[in-house]
């Protein structure tokens, strides 16, 4: 019987690939992941592989057929729980993250108690007005904490115009802030992908004490 | 007076009211975050909040995907 990876196993694989000194920040760094889509799942699992220690993951759905054009799931999925699919992904890359989960949709009741213990914030979200509540609510309330949104990225082509732009303070927003997603011009796989790679590559950035653009 | 809203210097007559101008730009109250000067500014606030020359007003209009 194949005996389980340890902690110190996978530790020092990913400090072979970032170094002790890099890796003792991830290690250390806590991030939220609101909405858990074609971005947030995404963001979660590039996270989670270079072993982010505290994964703080949120979404209220559950996976649909729909979702799998993009979204980080597998058919056995299937009606399942964003929160708790995900979570158990995770967990198989590295069963020693420390991963919380909140089942909730994000509202300005619930805000300030879901994210009081999250350092960075990665918006995920698919609505507008979503997006609009969370970034209002974390500025007004957590002007500290490093908040990475997202905007514009339905489509295919145009890589180039999906950029990580920094707004003011702790805030940073990346996407081409224009490609919504309508009837006719949808969210595809590799376009998304590319806006949560920006999201989580500046958050890996923030967390090594490093502005992201 | 002179304000710079997103990278662009805009004119504007003396005394505008935030609340004004964004709807006036047309900007989406439930789909937007306002920075002015580096600090956000609550909706709630958005018709008090009177504009002086100088401001660096920033507006991030979210569209929907993700």
């Amino acid at each position: 019987m194949k005996e389980q990876i340890t902690e110190e196993q996978i530790r020092e694989a990913l400090c072979l690939r970032h170094t002790e000194a890099v890796q003792k920040k991830l290690s250390a760094a806590r991030t939220a992941v609101a909405g858990l889509g074609g971005l947030g799942s995404h963001i979660a699992f590039f996270l989670a592989r270079i072993g982010v220690g505290h994964l703080h993951l949120i979404d209220f759905d559950r996976v649909d057929l729909s979702n799998l054009n993009r979204q980080q799931y597998r058919l056995c999925h299937l009606g399942m729980y964003k929160t708790e699919a995900l979570r158990q992904e995770l967990l198989e890359l590295n069963p020693y993250l420390q991963i919380t989960a909140d089942c909730v949709k994000v509202d300005e009741e619930n805000l300030r108690q879901l994210f009081e213990e999250d350092e960075i914030i990665c918006e995920a979200f698919d609505r507008a007005e979503q997006k609009a509540l969370l970034v209002n609510g974390i500025l007004e309330h957590f002007p500290e904490k490093k908040l990475i949104a997202a905007s514009g990225m339905a489509g295919f082509g145009d890589s180039n115009r999906i950029r990580t732009r920094k707004i003011a303070g702790n805030f940073y927003l990346c996407g081409d802030g224009e490609s919504e997603s309508l009837p006719g011009t949808g969210l595809m796989a590799p376009r998304v992908a590319l806006c949560a790679a920006h999201e989580a590559n500046a958050a890996v950035s923030l967390i090594l004490g490093k502005e992201p653009c | 007076m002179k304000i710079r809203a997103n990278g662009q210097e805009r004119d504007l007559p003396q005394g505008k009211a935030l609340g004004a101008f964004l709807e006036e730009n047309q900007f989406q109250r439930q789909r937007i975050a306002v920075e002015l000067n580096g600090e956000i500014v609550p909706k709630s606030k958005y018709e008090e909040t009177i504009l002086r020359d100088g401001d660096v007003l920033e507006v991030v209009s979210f569209v929907g995907g993700g």
